[in-house]
């Protein structure tokens, strides 16, 4: 076994810490770089729950069962053995999440309790009030801090990761990162890199993401020879709240709880999804929730006040439940509306939320690239076309758990360590990344980088979300080009060495640029209707020609992504209609 | 609406603060994030001068991860939850006191991190492996739990705390409450003695002054005061178990 600088991790939400802490148990050290310190990740913001079918209601739920909801709830288009070994670990990972400690809501008899999500008629999904990725998050950073405390993990807070390190013989062993408030470039060595970065909502300029889930470092990876898959699947949660600078999420779990949908026909109340939904109602998975609203306000033009905005009403459930169930997401709302959800239904639109598509992995977490892994929302293996409601929490921590075994084993099988590797090609990385960074010091163009960025958002969740027409997504392609090329007379704005934020904002802004031709013509390629991917021109599902995995890589030589299709393996569910009515 | 932003700003850890002000044009739903975000797109001042656009974290916007703390007219809280319309025509931003600045608005809390450490915040489990369901905990432990660990770490009782000084190490209140939290949980209350102990240790419980701003301070009403209180109580009675026993 290789003895030296062992595993870094990229990335502090659930993936990346779930990650850390098996890595730990299997005696490996750890460095973990974070944005921001692991409690403020992006999976603080996870509302609803985390689904595991441990039938504590006696419906009859099972993990086999939860298994074909996943599977048909993405179209068909996930592999489907991990999916089912995810669906299997999940009553054990809600089990050991109970036991680290999370607050999870209680039955009056002190047992867990689970509450309805969208896509299934179950009850499955286990929830801390309505912040559980919250809860969920700082039970995991507990932990790690436990293993920061033997001396397992040493955390770089405040890094930014901006190039693998891959030698010449196609192995990654480490990482080039900079310090947002240093501006310090450096090189780490390690035997194993694990990418666990998150989705990519800021391409779309407003979503429900985090301001940090730019999906840069899955574009630089891209850009070296990463595969990245289904990159157009991106998806837009249905229920949602405007606002200047971001839009933000109100819970599938209010819906849940018994949340209502609806807006005014003919001057009567209209609850559109229960009647065209009897089975599910308010339920239907968040595709099919969003292109109904949208169809309401845009095509109908029956939007509340004529604007693009439904009501979701919660007025009719009592006051202690909601509190208790829902608190959490009902404050957001009134802190941000300046309205009492408790006793006025609540004005929502569907708004980007979620990467379904990403990083290429195969079932042991590993990308095309040994030594390189992946884990959480940066990858691309667990919901397919679509992700059911609170699968996301479950595949983050999951994935994490299958790729902390998989470095212990891979490491083990290593011939030499990254210790053995001269530092040249270390310093090589690193020099390209700082003379890249010199460079953008000396822009001082006309265009304020933020600005372009805004301008990428508007196009994006324009036409590259709900509703996807070929002629727009080629207009879209173009206005990328020109924006990648305006991208050359940047205005860097602050010159300084401290705590310059334009300087890496101008970097991730580049690779956002890059990640959205991805998506974007994956989108074009795709003739087809599949879950989140919905093109009027192509209304149907064609599996005969798209049951495929999209597969992007970088083609140096036209700056563009190349499109290629690999089988989807569906060698345990044959694939049916996918109907929700 | 037009608002003026006057911007206490740092350019490097140990330089002079100066001042800014901006004036910026935002509709009434807009929030003190927003603002700043404008002011990147067209970083000049009201008195004409191109300047860097203001440095600040800032990440989720919903009020969960604590990022965006700074004090907002003289008063600590979170920047993407203070809505303009509420704030008058002159907003004055300016860093945390009481953390190390690093650059304009932005500090480094790590302090609070390293004070969960010194407690052992968190549940001593002995693996990841499947070792069944963890042990029963009641509704009503469940939600005082909760209510605790909704704390985001985000600075503001201590920002409030007139006993978080350049004089004291007081560890705060945010971290003293994270103690109440583990020993409540079955498997956490197997190591509340250690967690007493390093309550009782410099820095510790003891240097709360019991202004009691803390507790009017929290943005997510974390019950600091009561678990402030409650293990005044807790330590006292292990102090003397702890002397009785020796």
């Amino acid at each position: 076994m290789a003895k030296g600088c062992e595993v870094i991790v990229v990335g502090g939400g659930l993936a990346g810490l779930m990650a850390t802490i098996v890595a730990c148990e299997n005696n490996l050290k750890v460095k973990l770089f974070t944005l921001l310190p692991a409690k403020r990740s992006h999976s603080v913001c996870a509302q609803g729950g985390i689904n595991a079918s441990v039938n504590t209601k006696g419906e009859g739920d099972s993990p086999e069962i939860h298994f074909y909801e996943t599977i048909y709830g993405g179209d068909f288009l996930a592999n489907q053995p991990p999916v089912k070994a995810m669906c299997e670990n999940a009553p054990n990972i809600v089990f050991l999440l109970d036991r680290m400690g999370v607050m999870f809501n209680r039955t009056p008899e002190g047992f867990l309790d689970f509450r309805r999500f969208g896509g299934t008629r179950f009850h499955r999904t286990a929830f801390a009030g309505a912040t559980t990725g919250q809860q969920i998050l700082y039970a995991l950073d507990e932990q790690v801090r436990r293993f920061e405390s033997s001396g397992l993990v040493k955390k770089f807070t405040g890094w930014e990761f901006l190039r693998a390190v891959i030698d010449d013989e196609g192995v990654c062993r480490g990482i080039v990162a900079g310090n947002l408030h240093t501006q310090e470039i450096e090189f780490f060595k390690a035997d194993t890199v694990i990418i666990a970065t998150g989705g990519c909502g800021m391409i779309f300029g407003k979503s429900t993401n985090s301001v940090i889930c730019t999906g840069s470092a899955q574009s630089i990876l891209y850009k070296q020879g990463v595969k990245y898959a289904n990159g157009e699947f991106i998806q837009v949660h249905p229920t949602a709240i405007a606002g200047r600078d971001k839009l933000r999420l109100i819970s599938e779990s209010v819906r849940g709880e018994g949340g209502r949908i609806w807006t005014y026909k003919d001057g009567k109340p209209w609850y559109f999804l229960e009647e065209k939904y009897p089975k599910y109602g308010n339920l239907v998975p968040r595709d099919i929730a969003s292109r109904e609203i949208f169809n309401v306000c845009v095509n109908m033009g029956l939007g509340i006040d004529g604007k693009n905005q439904v009501y979701l009403d919660v007025t009719h459930i009592d006051r202690e439940t909601l509190e208790y169930k829902l608190g959490g997401v009902l404050e957001i709302y009134q802190k941000f509306m300046g309205e009492d959800p408790y006793t006025k239904p609540m004005k929502v639109f569907p708004a980007v939320h979620y990467t379904m598509g990403g990083l290429w992995v195969d079932y042991k977490q590993m990308t095309n690239i040994p030594g390189l892994f992946a884990a959480g929302e940066c990858e691309y293996q667990y919901h397919g076309a679509n992700r059911l409601g609170a699968n996301s929490l479950l595949s983050c921590i999951h994935g994490g758990m299958v790729v902390g075994k998989t470095v212990a084993e891979y490491i083990n099988g290593l011939a030499k360590s990254c210790e053995d590797i001269s530092d040249n090609i270390f310093n090589l990385e690193k020099q390209n990344v700082m003379a890249e960074f010199e460079h953008y010091k000396t822009l001082n163009g006309k265009e304020n980088p933020y600005m372009l960025h805004q301008e990428l958002g508007e196009i994006m969740t324009e036409n590259v979300t709900v509703i996807r027409y070929n002629d727009k997504l080629l207009k879209t392609i173009d206005k990328i080009k020109e924006l990648k090329e305006r991208f050359k007379n940047i205005d860097i704005l602050d010159n300084s060495n401290s705590g310059n934020q334009t300087l890496f904002f101008v970097n991730q802004l580049k690779n956002m640029l890059d990640l959205a031709l991805v998506i974007t013509k994956g989108a074009l390629l795709r003739n087809e209707s599949r879950g989140s991917h919905y093109k009027p021109e192509y209304p149907y599902r064609d599996d005969e020609n798209f049951l495929k995995t999209t597969i992007a890589t970088y083609n140096k030589n036209n700056d563009e992504p190349d499109i290629s299709y690999e089988p989807v393996d569906i060698s345990l569910i044959k694939p049916v209609p996918r109907k929700y009515d | 609406m037009k608002v003026r932003v006057i911007v206490e700003r740092r350019k490097t850890p140990v330089s002079t603060p100066y001042i800014n002000e901006f004036e910026v044009d935002v509709d009434e739903t807009a929030n003190v994030i927003s603002v700043l975000m404008e002011i990147r797109k067209n970083p000049i001042t009201v008195t004409g001068e191109k300047v860097a656009p203001v440095s600040f974290e800032c990440s989720c916007l919903e009020e969960v991860c604590g990022a965006c703390t700074m004090n907002i007219n003289g008063k600590a809280r979170q920047a993407c939850s203070a809505l303009v319309k509420h704030l008058g025509n002159k907003i004055y931003l300016a860093p945390l006191r009481k953390f190390p600045v690093i650059r304009d608005l932005i500090v480094d809390r790590k302090k609070i991190f390293e004070g969960l450490r010194r407690v052992k915040a968190w549940i001593p489990i002995d693996g990841t492996h499947g070792l069944g369901p963890g042990p029963k905990v009641s509704e009503k432990t469940q939600r005082l739990g909760y209510k605790i660990s909704r704390c985001m770490s985000c600075g503001v009782c201590m920002e409030a705390c007139p006993q978080v000084n350049d004089r004291s190490n007081f560890i705060g209140p945010a971290v003293i409450a994270q103690v109440l939290l583990f020993n409540l949980h079955p498997t956490g209350a197997m190591i509340k003695e250690d967690r007493y102990e390093a309550l009782m240790d410099e820095g510790g419980i003891t240097e709360c002054g019991n202004a009691q701003n803390c507790v009017k301070a929290c943005p997510k009403q974390v019950p600091l005061t009561y678990s402030i209180a409650k293990l005044n109580r807790d330590t006292l009675i292990y102090s003397i178990k702890r002397l009785l026993d020796s």
